[in-house]
């Protein structure tokens, strides 16, 4: 019990409780932590945050929507091998010069307790996590072509993202420890801001504060900002020197909270509204 | 401890099983909770739930469950009010500002406040007891400063478990409401097979060596297709009158099928109230289909989905020329037809835009006994897209 390393967040990464217990719980449980939320909430960056808590380094797989399991353990090039067999280079008599590691495998392998980010799980095929359960699970699997056995040293601390719009396999869900990232209250984000924009003039950040929640909580839009477009947001207004912001037609650099067409149109749509309803 | 909790939370909905109650039980021997009912309802959450489509439901069971403990400081209020009356049996020992103190309070409007308080306590109870406490065995007047304490405690930081759970934040993500397109397209890819076609992509193994061998040892790639989805579908869907109100629905329905890249070939069509003979391309009901011939054009193999709430008057069902439409002068009722589709189509479903509470005594039982029927939420259809998966061959009157 001793022993329990406590997330805290980082200095420039902050958390609230629930975040904070579903990380405990992961590490101390030594499951996978399934992290959700709106895009830009700051899943990816969780990873990085536990693997700097932690002191470790950071594996990280980015899945696409050709990525198959068996790719995250590893590949055995065997075109490659045919053709230096054809052609006599190479050393064609070890197989375990064609086969690599891909990241899971990395992460078992790796001496100290690294941390594995599996990002953007949803991505791939609806099957891909059930074929990692296993894996996931035993923390170990088997080359078959060379009948080795890659066993984790150390479980890797997995943390797996995934936008909040895909069902995820039950069986997969089971074995992780979830956690569901709110979009930041007012006072919490305030202090996100605080964090990556110091020293930044308390008037100016209020008031792009509010502009931003008007905007996020306008109808009909496709896309609403998240946390990482206000904070590219002021830190656009920082760099330009704007000084006050104001909620209209004119809003400085609105392209980096919307980012779609069709909600350009609603942001207009809406500012205009009010006038055109009462005429 | 927690065991009834767990069953508590299976009756809401949450699948919770041995594996979770095990996880939390190593959690809670950890100390992970930190002893406090707020660190345990974060532990539980991360661990027993795993979809934010349950957050809701687990606030809700955690409430039920646990919204009692928070507010049984009865004892502790007993010594509080006793010591109360006390102070205003001694009434003539207070100082003229203490009376007017005590005269000002109301009994009731005191165990309110109190109350109040321990449910706003930010901090654990062992901790909560101790700033009660403190007003407890302090000088009358502090009374007064409690009442006052009651607005600090209210103020900022983070709530209690049973508040957060209270708030029930997470009620738009739960997911036995209706739902949106991207939802839906997310269910609907779970329909869904493959077969190898298309570009050779795939490294095929088996016919490399075969050929490579044939070929005296010199190398010979051979390459195959990667498998792709193999799946056609068609949705029929009921438009018009009593489908009015559901017309926003229906239209996000058809935007998430049209996204749907994963199926082979999908073919939509539209009825009113029910199908006879004919369906209809357009919503307009103009360029009619005979069902005769796409049941010819499209073979058994198709998965049929049909939307609507099969919501009429018992003959447009049951009679010979009983539709509605005159345009639609059908020799066989309208259930006759339905029947003949479910067999030629074995695997079919039927979504129900009506909720399943109402599919008792009325069309709708008329036609569950032909149609497999699933309501469309996100649940029911993601069980209608599993029915379909398994292709099973089901024989029904």
């Amino acid at each position: 019990m001793e022993s329990l390393t406590r997330f805290k967040g980082t200095p420039s990464y902050l958390t609230n409780e629930a975040l904070e217990t579903a990380v405990d719980c992961a590490l101390a449980l030594q499951k996978p932590l399934l992290v959700r939320g709106e895009p830009g909430t700051g899943k990816t960056l969780l990873a990085e945050a536990v693997t700097e808590a932690l002191g470790t380094e950071l594996i990280t797989w980015h899945v696409k929507s050709t990525t198959r399991a068996q790719e995250g353990l590893y590949t055995y090039d065997t075109v490659q091998r045919l053709y230096d067999s054809r052609f006599g280079d190479g050393d064609v008599k070890n197989i375990r010069h064609y086969i690599k590691l891909g990241p899971l495998g990395r992460a078992f392998a790796a001496e100290k307790r690294v941390v594995l980010l599996i990002d953007e799980v949803d991505k791939a095929d609806i099957e891909f996590p059930n074929d990692l359960l296993h894996e996931l699970d035993r923390m170990r699997f088997r080359i078959v072509e060379t009948n080795d056995e890659v066993v984790a040293k150390q479980r890797p601390v997995v943390i797996i993202t995934s936008n909040a719009e895909k069902e995820l396999p039950d069986a997969f869900l089971r074995r992780c420890v979830f956690h569901f990232i709110d979009f930041p209250e007012k006072d919490l984000m305030q202090r996100i801001v605080e964090v990556h924009h110091p020293k930044l003039d308390a008037s100016l950040v209020e008031q792009a504060m509010d502009a931003f929640y008007k905007i996020r909580n306008m109808q009909r839009l496709r896309k609403r900002p998240s946390t990482s477009e206000l904070v590219d947001w002021i830190h656009m207004l920082k760099t330009m020197g704007v000084k006050d912001v104001k909620l209209d037609k004119n809003l400085p650099f609105l392209g980096t909270l919307l980012k779609k067409e069709q909600d350009l149109v609603a942001y207009a749509d809406q500012l205009s509204g009010g006038a055109r309803w009462r005429s | 401890m927690f065991i009834p909790f767990i069953y508590k939370l299976r009756q809401h909905g949450v699948p919770v099983g041995t594996q979770e109650a095990i996880a939390l039980a190593r959690a809670m021997v950890m100390g992970l909770h930190d002893s406090s009912l707020d660190g345990f309802y974060y532990t539980a959450r991360a661990l027993l739930v795993h979809n934010e489509g349950h957050l809701d439901a687990f606030d809700q069971a955690f409430l039920s469950e646990y919204r009692g403990i928070e507010g049984k400081h009865v004892q502790l209020k007993q010594e509080l009010m006793d010591w109360l009356k006390d102070a205003k049996l001694r009434f003539e020992e207070l100082s003229a500002e203490e009376k007017a103190l005590v005269e000002s309070l109301d009994l009731e409007e005191l165990k309110r406040l109190f109350e109040e308080r321990m449910n706003e306590q930010k901090e654990r109870h062992d901790r909560g007891n101790k700033w009660v406490g403190t007003a407890g065995t302090s000088k009358f007047g502090r009374a007064g400063q409690a009442n006052e304490g009651v607005r600090v405690g209210g103020a900022g930081g983070n709530r209690s478990a049973v508040q957060v759970a209270d708030a029930r934040k997470y009620r738009p993500y739960r997911s036995d409401l209706t739902l949106d397109v991207r939802q839906m397209e997310m269910a609907l890819r779970r329909l869904r097979m493959f077969n190898r076609e298309g570009a050779d992509e795939e490294l095929d193994l088996e016919a490399t060596i075969d050929a490579t061998a044939k070929n005296v040892g010199e190398l010979e790639v051979v390459t195959q297709p990667q498998s792709r989805p193999n799946t056609r579908v068609i949705l029929m869907m009921d438009v018009g009158g009593s489908m009015d109100p559901y017309v926003e629905m229906m239209s996000r329905l058809f935007s998430a099928t049209k996204k749907a890249t994963h199926w082979k070939e999908l073919r939509t069509y539209y009825f009113h109230n029910c199908i006879y003979g004919r369906v209809y391309k357009t919503e307009r009901f103009d360029d009619p289909v005979w069902v005769q011939d796409l049941m010819h054009e499209c073979g058994g193999h198709y998965k049929l989905i049909v939307v609507g709430d099969a919501l009429m008057a018992p003959y447009e069902l049951m009679r010979q020329g009983g539709a509605l439409s005159l345009n639609d002068n059908n020799a066989l009722p309208g259930i006759a037809w339905l029947l003949m589709m479910q067999q030629h189509w074995k695997s079919s479903v039927w979504l129900n835009t009506e909720p399943p509470a109402y599919w008792e005594g009325n069309t709708i039982a008329a036609v569950r006994q032909v149609f497999e029927m699933f309501p469309l939420t996100l649940e029911g259809l993601t069980q209608s897209m599993q029915y379909l998966n398994r292709g099973k061959q089901h024989t029904r009157k």
